[in-house]
């Protein structure tokens, strides 16, 4: 019973924090446009970015959080904190940060980093009140680390939106996204040329609501 | 030479999570591709994940991972519940799951019902 009525408060008191402080994290593999779109949706609403970005994999390596952003919406208006984190892999190689022109010294010291920053990014899975999934439109949807994320955060029922970045490529295909992941809701985008963000934060106000 | 190792479900099923990643783990840093017969839980992939990445060294540089569901032709939806019951009360998670390092395969395709294994050339080892 004293257990039965503590679990009822400790509810009551997550609704409570949830609605003061939703957590909103942004997921998904490397190079997919995370953190751009991160800098996106902060530069927006608050005026600045809030991490570096570049073309070498793995460049968020660790989580980066931006606190009380708030997103106005047909007169409404919804704050959160917005946490970019690093992108999550199976493999990662020095040599491939080699292909970029890193030292190797840098190059070692890029990967043991990223290896700690996928780790992060996985721990952290437990703290997010919903969950942007980020993926490049142009690559295959069915990768394993895609399907773990997802996998992951139904089961821990935190609501999902899909993000099919890179729409302005010409391989794009938010359609196959899209049938890949049928139970969730997907917006096609392009950070960099700034296409369908209208349509997205219209998505994004409808997740955080949830 | 490749070297495939094939894990029927009832070796791995019982296994606590822990002892499960050991495995896995353990066989595919003696450059051996495993077969297993059923999915692994998302939170079993992720602890994966996470213990791949503790392990990443010169030598090892983390896994490719993969796995299939499959569903029933035709199946109503009476043939999905009884399947779906089936596999609850077996605690069965049904499917295959393809685990191997990333320096022997470059690159797993994977279609919702195909898998396509891509292994790395030799020179580039």
């Amino acid at each position: 019973m004293i257990k039965r009525v503590g679990s009822f408060f400790r509810g009551f008191f997550n609704i409570f924090v949830k609605r003061k402080n939703v957590r909103l994290g942004i997921y998904g593999p490397p190079n997919a446009g995370k953190s751009s779109l991160a800098n996106k949706i902060s530069k927006d609403w608050i005026g600045d970015e809030m991490s570096s970005v570049s073309n070498i994999p793995h460049e968020t390596r660790e989580i980066v959080v931006k606190e009380k952003i708030i997103v106005r919406s047909k007169g409404k208006e919804l704050s959160f904190n917005l946490i970019d984190t690093p992108g999550i892999a199976t493999k990662i190689d020095y040599e491939d940060f080699l292909k970029f022109k890193l030292s190797a010294k840098l190059a070692k010291e890029r990967a043991k980093e990223a290896t700690k920053g996928v780790i992060e990014a996985i721990k952290w899975l437990d703290n997010m009140d919903c969950v942007l999934v980020v993926l490049d439109s142009t690559q295959n949807p069915y990768s394993q680390v895609n399907i773990t994320i997802i996998g992951n955060l139904a089961a821990r029922n935190i609501p999902v939106m899909i993000v099919a970045n890179k729409t302005d490529l010409k391989k794009s295909d938010v359609k196959r996204v899209e049938s890949a992941f049928p139970q969730y809701p997907t917006v096609g985008i392009s950070v960099e040329k700034g296409k369908n963000i209208e349509e997205f934060y219209e998505q994004l106000f409808k997740l955080l609501k949830k | 030479m490749l070297t495939l190792q094939y894990i029927p479900y009832h070796e791995f099923a019982n296994l606590e999570i822990d002892e499960k990643l050991k495995r896995i783990l353990k066989s595919v840093r003696e450059d051996k591709i495993i077969l297993i017969e059923g999915r692994l839980a998302p939170a079993e992939e992720s602890e994966l994940i996470k213990r791949t990445m503790q392990q990443i060294d010169r030598k090892f540089k983390g896994i490719e991972i993969a796995s299939v569901d499959y569903e029933l032709k035709n199946a109503t939806i009476g043939d999905t519940i009884k399947r779906n019951i089936a596999h609850m009360l077996l605690r069965k998670r049904p499917g295959i799951t393809i685990v191997g390092p990333a320096t022997i395969i470059k690159e797993i395709r994977k279609d919702p019902k195909k898998i396509e294994l891509l292994t790395m050339d030799k020179k580039k080892k």
